[in-house]
């Protein structure tokens, strides 16, 4: 197995045909070690959201490669991607994406129910998807629906629940966007936290101050790696990168 | 994912929303319970009709005229009946039956008005199947000597004469005084005739009293009945009833004015009228459960409209588009299975429901409850498949990305 956890070579991404041709990732070239923790930073339109899905395994790139932990998935069908989300990796998703009628330990438990390989009882789901919430700081929180969580113990719940399938990486989407600022504070502890433990972590922000956390800090525009830094020597961090609040 | 699982995930999904699951699931509830409640009620039409068919008695073979056949001048006669009863072979009876206007009859202090009358023969009882419960029936000699006599309904001595004995009393119908010889066993209705509230007299009586005289010579009857010694004597007898009927009214036997008929072709042409009717219903019923199925795709496509996000989720989660399909599938079959029993269980309360109330028989058809529960399965396989391909097919970024 190499060191890299994902390498993508020359990936590029195509919406449309001739003249409507849009290329949303114009060969972009990314190595993210085990271990590290990589903020993705860009502009609206700027590719970073494309690039994020297609790490994610949810697209499909144009051309190029996408070898994640040592497999190439880039030209994976539906079903074998679907597989490679649940087993590889633990989404973190800007609006939570909780189940509203679920308690937080059925809303933790839901990627074990997809979990093709690890077959476990509904016993032993419900005691990992209790550990993975105590672990997160909600242990007292079990059976609470979203509608009773604040905004960063919702956020918390989707940490745990990203984690359950013990993934190898963690793809983070904004993960404090809707958050106040200490909620935030606290979501960026726990990914902390995470990456000390050694856990892979890719996060798309367009705050400098959240990207700031991160080890490394690479920039996307116009579908390209503009740049590419570490320990806070990213000419991105530099200036104001996003443009308000909106999503892509 | 494992099926248990998959059926928890549309439980769940069913129990979202359960006042329009409800609604959805009541398109299948009225389908499934109309499909046995129409069968029900068309079978036990079917059963009383056949019963009161056999009620008449058994072997029993009816002659009556066809009025209005061009060329046929004569109606059924007495003499018919007694020429029936001479020359056909294999026969143990034959009476014959007129039907006067309803009279008024007194006795002692009581008056009815509007009693039934009827003619017979004396063979009446014997031929029917129909016996005397107190004194007895006229017989032939007083039937021709055109005696004043009668014999009572069970009911009708009952409103007349109370717990008093009947019998030898005297009773005035019309302006005429009859004496009481007997009354009959309780027999109740029998298509649509009131056995019990009926005054029985002799055939010579009613057509000399209170028929019209007949320019064609003879007596007119209504109905001549014929019973045959056994069950397999009934084709020859009828043959020859066929053959001597057209040469004594002068027809050809392929054009008759009368026709003679058993029990069974009774109930035969009955039941095709009510198989029609039944075959109607059932079909109505039926597209009552497809209409129930076009309801759950419906409310399926609204759903997976609404849940989108959380497909989209799903997916992101790892799902297969196959255990998306499964979930919206299972959750459409849930909602028709429930649909299907209580439904069934609708139906069959329905059916005794209906029977109990009295004006209406009902006999629920065993086959009809799998077949429509079948049906309310089919159905919801067939109208969720389409939502929950919808649903598998969803892109998980454009789905993650819907409000």
């Amino acid at each position: 197995m190499s060191e890299s956890l994902i390498e993508v070579r020359e990936l590029t991404k195509v919406y449309g045909a001739d003249d409507t041709e849009v290329r949303a990732l114009d060969g972009v070239n990314v190595d993210v070690q085990r271990g590290e923790f990589v903020a993705i930073m860009g502009h609206s339109g700027s590719g970073k959201s494309t690039l994020m899905n297609i790490l994610g395994c949810l697209d499909r790139p144009t051309g190029g490669e996408y070898i994640l932990d040592g497999r190439d998935v880039s030209r994976l069908d539906k079903n074998e991607l679907a597989s490679v989300r649940n087993q590889k990796i633990g989404f973190v998703f800007q609006s939570f994406n909780l189940l509203p009628r679920m308690s937080a330990l059925a809303n933790v438990s839901l990627p074990m129910l997809y979990n093709g390989t690890e077959k476990l009882s509904a016993k032993d789901r419900e005691a990992r998807a209790a550990k993975a919430l105590e672990s997160v700081g909600l242990g007292n929180r079990l059976h609470h629906h979203p509608n009773q969580l604040s905004g960063g113990q919702q956020q918390r719940v989707a940490i745990a629940r990203a984690l359950i399938n013990q993934p190898a990486l963690i793809l983070a989407d904004e993960p404090t966007g809707n958050l106040d600022s200490k909620s935030s504070v606290d979501i960026m502890n726990i990914l902390h936290k995470l990456h000390q433990q050694g856990t892979t972590i890719v996060m798309v922000t367009h705050e400098t101050d959240v990207a700031a956390h991160a080890q490394r800090v690479i920039c996307v525009k116009d579908g390209k790696v503009i740049s590419d830094g570490r320990d806070g020597h990213s000419p991105c961090l530099g200036q104001a990168v996003g443009g308000g609040n909106e999503t892509e | 994912m494992k099926l248990s699982e998959i059926f928890g995930t549309a439980w769940e999904g069913i129990t979202l929303n359960k006042v329009r699951s409800f609604l959805t699931t009541l398109g299948v509830i009225i389908g499934v319970a109309s499909v046995i409640i129409m069968l029900a009620v068309s079978a036990g039409a079917e059963a009383a009709i056949a019963e009161q068919i056999n009620g008449l008695g058994a072997n029993l073979i009816i002659v009556a005229p066809i009025r209005g056949v061009p060329g046929a001048s004569r109606t059924l006669l007495l003499d018919d009946a007694i020429a029936i009863e001479k020359q056909v072979v294999g026969i143990s009876g034959v009476t014959a039956e007129q039907l006067p206007p309803p009279q008024t009859v007194k006795a002692n202090n009581v008056s009815l008005d509007s009693i039934p009358m009827i003619g017979t023969t004396s063979s009446f009882p014997s031929v029917r199947d129909y016996p005397v419960a107190l004194g007895r029936y006229f017989n032939n000699d007083e039937d021709e000597r055109k005696s004043k006599v009668v014999v009572l309904g069970s009911g009708l001595a009952k409103d007349l004469f109370g717990d008093e004995s009947p019998l030898g009393q005297t009773v005035t119908i019309g302006t005429t005084k009859f004496t009481v010889m007997g009354v009959m066993s309780p027999k109740g209705m029998v298509a649509d005739v009131d056995y019990d509230g009926r005054v029985y007299m002799p055939i010579s009586i009613v057509i000399q009293k209170y028929m019209p005289t007949t320019t064609l010579g003879g007596d007119r009857v209504r109905t001549i009945y014929i019973k045959a010694e056994s069950q397999e004597k009934i084709p020859s007898a009828i043959a020859q009833i066929t053959s001597l009927m057209a040469t004594r009214h002068e027809v050809p036997v392929s054009k008759p004015d009368f026709t003679v008929q058993t029990q069974q072709d009774i109930i035969a042409t009955q039941e095709a009228t009510t198989a029609a009717f039944r075959d109607l219903l059932a079909w109505v019923a039926g597209v009552s459960l497809v209409v129930g199925g076009i309801g759950i795709m419906n409310i399926m496509l609204v759903s997976v409209t609404e849940r989108t996000r959380e497909i989209g989720l799903r997916q992101a989660l790892g799902a297969k588009p196959s255990d998306v399909l499964l979930q919206f599938l299972i959750e459409a079959v849930i909602l028709s299975l429930v649909g299907g029993i209580v439904g069934v269980l609708s139906g069959v309360g329905g059916s005794y429901l209906f029977g109990s109330l009295g004006s209406m028989r009902t006999a629920i058809v065993p086959l009809s409850i799998p077949l429509a529960f079948g049906a309310a399965a089919a159905v919801g396989i067939f109208f969720g498949y389409y939502p929950a391909t919808r649903a598998a097919q969803l892109d998980p970024i454009d789905a993650l990305r819907r409000e």
